[in-house]
Parts: structure tokens; sequence; C-alpha cells
């Protein structure tokens, strides 16, 4: 059965391992459905985070491709209940709707979303949340009128504690033996 | 100097400095000769033109051998890595050079071949401009390498060739490209070479833990109808010696991948014949009546498996691999060890208990000789109307060899041919392009093994078709006079392209027949002498006077033009559903 998966790519901080990581997936023919890269906690440490809608079993030999990487120091793999995640949208809208009642006001306030930006013809107004709330938020903002939308890759941290140090920590013993 | 990640030397304390400042061709060529790296194959052009000006000042150092195609170059390092088991080194100029490359880095990738393969690029302050002879070689090449990186600075090179050189024959052995903007190879530098090295996102080298050894052999152990699966690997670790061991302790019989050929002697009583598609019939039928398997060094190709949700159904695995990606990737292994065939195989010599399954291996003789009845005793004699057949000429050649030539071949039915027929009794004597099935390999392939080792012989099978891909080479031979005796089995067709679809095209034969040029002449014109038989009467004469030649030759065989290659085990059909002949398939 295929649902939702977020894999964690640790990596060296190396030009070129981007094409690298996506073409796992590409050869595949298998869709990303969201992608980030950003540093991670050790300063020489690079960390992609991947969702993809995929069969267990796929997952497993996904991740076995991109620890096989020279540049890959480890990739681990999550359900959705195991990480907190977190995406951000950015939605642009036309003064004016501000302008008929307070119905955009009280959409802010009941998503919890805020102002960001306000400017003469247009107001920008950022919510974070899980994919289902930020695109409540663009159903009902399209109702009203909206001029762009953007919505980040999904940022994760997971719940149990620091996998990848232990697995450093256990290579480092096993290469020192 | 710039940071350098994730590689951690002790500065000063090892490794090459050179008292003054050096070119970073200079330091290219350093770096070759620190790996100890004695040949390259390469082929100049603009964007490398600093490292050939440089290499003139290597002589005695480095040998440069200039093939006739970028390809040629690459398929010799190949045949050059097969049989030296060390890095075979390939060198391009950037563009068109590059690209050329790209079938043999693919064919190294599918085959794990140690290669590393130098491309000059486009100026630094060019990338991205379009300039003339520009690709982007690292993304062209990053499904088909182990790794690759491109130099844009000369401070680089040292640990970028280090690093590259200890990837590419480490672990599961692979392809590397290292592409060089040509001012970075301008331009001077302080160079260091570092000796120690490790990278901690890469550590190839898995010793075999307990508990998997433990668990594989209490499955050895207990089996009633085990079977060996016997790759690649065997060789790749130099596992050859403690396999026999570990074969005639357990007493398993033993089935061997395409690459798995001369891993055991074929006369071996517990050698029971090839896997795969064209492989024997014993191994192939049984595999899926085995209560155990150990697979040893191979990776369950679909060319082996068949269709993979019939195959192996009542079997526990073992697999003994050492690239952790490749357990479960095509078959669940009830007991995987992660390591080296050597290491894992020494380390479960003792833990297997002495056996012999003679009802089971009884099996696969009976196997044999039904084969033998109804395949081979006509695949290896001429035709009743008087044409050689393929596997009549490879059998001789296998005779007047005593089995221990290194059998190289290109891609086609005289492949499979050479693979069933040929009769191994050594190791390391199989180059052939398994994983990718290149058309073109055969011929550089041969010269490359045979450069490598002069002392062995070296025959390569080749067809008429891929003979034409890559026939520029015979130049190569002449010029370096390798030896390398090639036998053209010529049945003016397409031949494999033509058997399938003989067989599931319904003889609709689709572009598969060639206008041949007279290959004895055109071999005469690069120098090559040869001789052109159709008798089955000279096949015998004709071989013995191809061996008996100095140098390089080219036996010229007219065979029968239609005839098949069986047993198969048809696309898509479960191992044990190997057809021997045509009949079989109504």
């Amino acid at each position: 059965m295929k649902r939702s998966y977020t894999i964690t790519v640790f990596t060296e901080d190396q030009t070129g391992l981007l094409s690298r990581v996506v073409g796992i997936f590409n050869r595949r023919n298998l869709n990303i459905s969201s992608l980030t890269t950003s540093a991670s906690s050790d300063v020489s440490i690079h960390r992609f985070t991947i969702v993809v809608e995929v069969t267990e079993e796929m997952v497993v030999k996904l991740v076995a491709q991109l620890d096989k990487q020279v540049d890959v120091l480890k990739a681990f793999y999550y359900e959705d209940k195991d990480i907190v995640y977190q995406e951000i949208a950015l939605y642009k809208v036309p003064i004016e709707v501000f302008s008929n009642g307070n119905e955009v006001e009280m959409m802010i306030r009941r998503h919890n979303a805020r102002v960001l930006l306000i400017e003469p013809e247009y107001v920008v107004i950022e919510k974070t949340g899980h994919e289902y709330e930020t695109e409540a938020l663009l159903t009902e903002l399209r109702q009203v009128g909206l001029y762009e939308f953007v919505r980040s890759g999904r940022v994760a941290i997971v719940k149990p504690m620091e996998r990848l140090n232990s697995y450093l920590q256990e290579r480092k013993q096993e290469v020192n033996n | 100097m710039p940071s350098i990640p994730a590689i951690q030397s002790q500065p000063g304390s090892n490794g090459t400095r050179t008292p003054h400042r050096i070119s970073g061709a200079h330091a290219v060529l350093q770096c070759l000769v620190n790996e100890g790296v004695d040949t390259i194959f390469g082929y100049p052009g603009g964007a490398i033109m600093p490292v050939y000006d440089a290499l003139i000042d290597f002589e005695g150092q480095l040998t440069h051998i200039l093939p006739r195609h970028e390809q040629g170059a690459i398929h010799a390092a190949e045949g050059y890595a097969r049989i030296k088991r060390s890095t075979g080194v390939c060198m391009a100029t950037s563009g068109p050079g590059a690209t050329n490359l790209i079938t043999g880095l693919c064919d190294a990738q599918l085959d794990s071949l140690p290669v590393v393969a130098i491309t000059g690029q486009v100026a630094g302050f060019l990338l991205g401009s379009d300039a003339f002879q520009e690709v982007d070689v690292v993304n062209s090449t990053i499904p088909v390498t182990k790794w690759n990186y491109q130099i844009t600075r000369p401070e680089e090179i040292g640990w970028v060739f280090r690093k590259a050189f200890f990837i590419a024959n480490s672990g599961r052995p692979g392809p590397v490209v290292i592409d060089i903007t040509k001012d970075a190879q301008l331009a001077m530098v302080d160079f260091h070479y570092p000796e120690e090295l490790t990278i901690r996102s890469y550590l190839p080298h898995n010793k075999p833990k307990q508990s998997q050894l433990a668990a594989a052999a209490e499955l050895i152990n207990g089996a009633k109808r085990p079977m060996i699966l016997a790759g690649h690997g065997i060789h790749i670790a130099h596992a050859q010696d403690v396999f026999r061991s570990f074969v005639e302790k357990t007493g398993i019989p033993v089935g061997v991948t395409c690459h798995g050929l001369s891993t055991i002697p074929n006369d071996h009583p517990l050698f029971t014949g090839m896997l795969g598609m064209h492989g024997n019939y014993g191994p192939n039928l049984l595999q899926n009546e085995a209560d155990v398997i150990v697979a040893i060094g191979m990776r369950f190709d679909d060319r082996v498996t068949g269709l993979l949700s019939k195959y192996l159904p009542d079997s526990q695995v073992v697999h003994i691999e050492v690239d952790p990606a490749e357990l479960n990737k095509n078959v669940r292994a009830a007991a995987p060890v992660l390591g080296d065939a050597r290491e894992v195989l020494e380390a479960l010599l003792p833990l297997v208990h002495s056996k012999s399954h003679p009802d089971w291996v009884a099996r696969f003789d009976e196997c044999a000789r039904i084969e033998q009845e109804r395949v081979i005793s006509e695949a290896i004699v001429p035709t009743a109307d008087g044409q050689i057949r393929m596997g009549q000429v490879i059998r001789e050649v296998s005779r007047q060899t005593d089995g221990r030539a290194i059998v190289a071949t290109d891609v086609g039915q005289h492949q499979m041919m050479a693979a069933r027929y040929y009769e191994y009794k050594g190791h390391d004597q199989w180059v052939s392009s398994g994983g990718a099935g290149t058309m073109g390999y055969g011929l550089p392939a041969a010269f490359g093994a045979k450069y490598a080792d002069p002392g062995r012989e070296v025959v390569a099978f080749i067809g008429d078709g891929g003979f034409q891909m890559t026939l520029q080479e015979l130049g190569l031979c002449a010029q370096w006079n390798v030896g390398v005796k090639i036998v053209l089995l010529d049945n003016n067709y397409l031949g494999m392209v033509r058997q399938w679809q003989e067989l599931f095209h319904k003889r609709r034969y689709s572009a598969v027949e060639l206008q041949n040029p007279d290959f004895v002449t055109i071999a005469k014109g690069f120098g090559v002498p040869g001789r052109s038989i159709s008798d089955p009467a000279d096949v015998v004469d004709a071989i013995a006077e191809m061996l008996a030649h100095q140098g390089p030759y080219l036996l010229h065989i007219h065979t029968v033009k239609e005839d098949n290659v069986f047993p198969m085990v048809p696309s898509g059909k479960a191992v044990s559903e190997v057809i021997l002949g045509p009949e079989d398939l109504l």
C-alpha cells in the first residue's frame, strides 16, 4: 500500500549531490512530493528532507540506494506519526479584499495565519501547518481573491532521539576495531 | 587551501609533497603515479591538452595507449581492470570525448569494474556558456558512476584523485569520473597527495558479523537440497580457493552466473553449469526445487531470476554480498551476510558441516544428461549439410587452449555459446559485457585483457554485428602488437535478435541481416593477418594456425546462418519453465 513517507538524508555538503539524490527517484519514475535541503545540527553535515508517496517495500529500497551513495552519511525513513513536521505557505491577496467587511480578518484569525506585509495593492499572509491546513486557507482565499500562492517543502524533526549521532558513533567504533 | 570536507589525513605525517609548485596537469599525472597506475587508455583533445603535454614529462612512468575511439579506451580499461583486478584508467577530452565514454561507464557500473575516467572540461569561467565542446559531464554521468567530481581548482587534485581511486576499487567496485577544467590543469599548485584517507560517509569494508554468519551456517547445515549461486563477487574478492573449499566441504552443487564462470572449474563434480536465460538446464530447472540457496557475490539480475514472482518459491536464501543495497533488493534473504566474499567464506568455512547430497546432485547429473542429448550433442558439431556451428568452434578452441585461455566476448549468440561451450578450468577467464550487454565491447576489452597479462592466451569470440561497432581497434592491436586472437563468428545476422524474432515474433525478421565486408582484407589493411573458413573440416587446423601465430590474428569463420541458443528461459517465464528447443514453446 502506498503511503506518505518522509526520508531524511544526511550528506556531505557537496556540489552536484542534489542531482544524484533526485536521480534515485527519477530513474524509478517516482514523483517527489516535496524536497527541502538545509543545514543540520552539525555544521559539516547537510540535510535533505524528502516526501514521497510509495509502498514500504519501495521506501526501503530507496533508502538503501541513497545510503549507497558515496557522499551520503545515512538516510532514514519515517511514517508521518514518527515525525513533527511543518510547511509554510505564503498568500498574496489584493488589498481590496480587506475593505468589504471583516470576512478576511476572521479567516486569518480562524486559521491562525498572520499578515507579513502590507503594500498599497496587496497584502502578504503567512500560514504554517500541515498541507491540509494551508490548503484549507487557500481554498477560502480563492473565493475572495488571490494573486499568488506558494508553499514550502516539508521540514521535519523526528521523534526518536538522534539516530544519526548514534549511527556515526557505531561506525566510528567499527572502524576503530 | 580551501577546506576539504570529510577527508581526515594526518597533516604532514604522510603523503607526497612536491618541493616546488607544479601545474595541475602534472599534479594529475603525479596522482596516477602515486596510485601505482602504469597505463592510461586515452584520447586527446582541446580541453585535456595540458595533461597530454605533461605526459611527455612522465615518460617511463606512464604508458599512454591511444585507441581509435574513446569507447575503445574505456572498454580496454575495463578489460584491463577485469584481469588485473586493479583500477583501469582512461582519459578523454570534453564534450564528445566525454560522452563517448558513457557507454563504457554504464558497462563498468553494471559489471562492478574499477575504472577511473578523467575528462577534460572547458575553463571554469566558460562553464555553462555552451562553449565549444562543453557538456555537463558531472550531471551526464551521475547515473553511470559510483562517484564523480568536477575539479575547478588545482588544490583539489590531490585529495580528489586519492578519493577516486579508493572509491573505484573498494567495496563493490565501480567507475568514477573526474572532470577537470582546463584552467585547473594549467594553474600552478603546491601539490600534496594524501596517503591516508578515510571518508566518513563511505565505509565499504564491513567485517562479517558473527550473528549473520551463525544464521547462515544454521540454514546451510540444515539444508536437504541446497544450491550455491556463484557470482562475480568471488573473482573480485579473490575468493576462488576458499570458495572451492567451501563447496567441497558442504557438498553443495554450484550454478554460476555469467560472470561467475571460472570461479570453479567446469569439470568439478559439483559444478552444474551456468544460470540464466541461456544457462544450463539443470541449474535453472532445479533452482526452484532447492530448499536453501547460498548466493555468493551475485545480485539476482533479471536474466538470472526469470519471472521474479515465481523464483525460488520454497527456498530460504543465504545471500553473501558486499553491497548492502543488493541485500533484499530483488530476492528476500532469510540470512543476509554483508561482507567481502573471501572474508565471509573464510569465516563461514569452520561453521559448516562436512556433507554430501548424492541424491540431489544426481538430479543435476540427470538434467545434464538430458541437455547433452537434446542440445549440446548437436550444438558442438557441424550441421548435417556441412556448415560450421559456433559451438563446434568454441569447443575446439577450448580443447586447443586446454580450457585455460582468457575468453573475451562481444554480445549476442556467440557470447552465450562461448559461455556455454568453452570448458573453463582456471580462474578469471571471462571478459564479457554482462549487465549492460554492450555490443562492441569484445575487441577493445580483449586488448585490455591481453595487455594486462600478456603471458595468458586471450581469445576473443566476436559476432559480425558487434565486430563492426569497434573493429577500428584492430589498429590498436596492430600498433602495440598485442596478440589478441579474434575468432569472428559470422552468421551474417544479428543472430540473437533474429533468434527472438524467430521464436517470439513469428519469424518476422526486422533489420537483422547484414551486408558484411571482407573482414580478412580489412584486418590485413590494419596489419593484422587472418584467414577465412567455412568448411567444418578446416576448423581444427585454422584454430591451430591462429594460436601458433605470434601477435594479433583474425580467424573469420562463416557459421550456419540460422541457429539458436538453447536452453532458454523465455522472457517473462519462470526459470523452471526453461525450454530445450523451439518445440518446447508449443
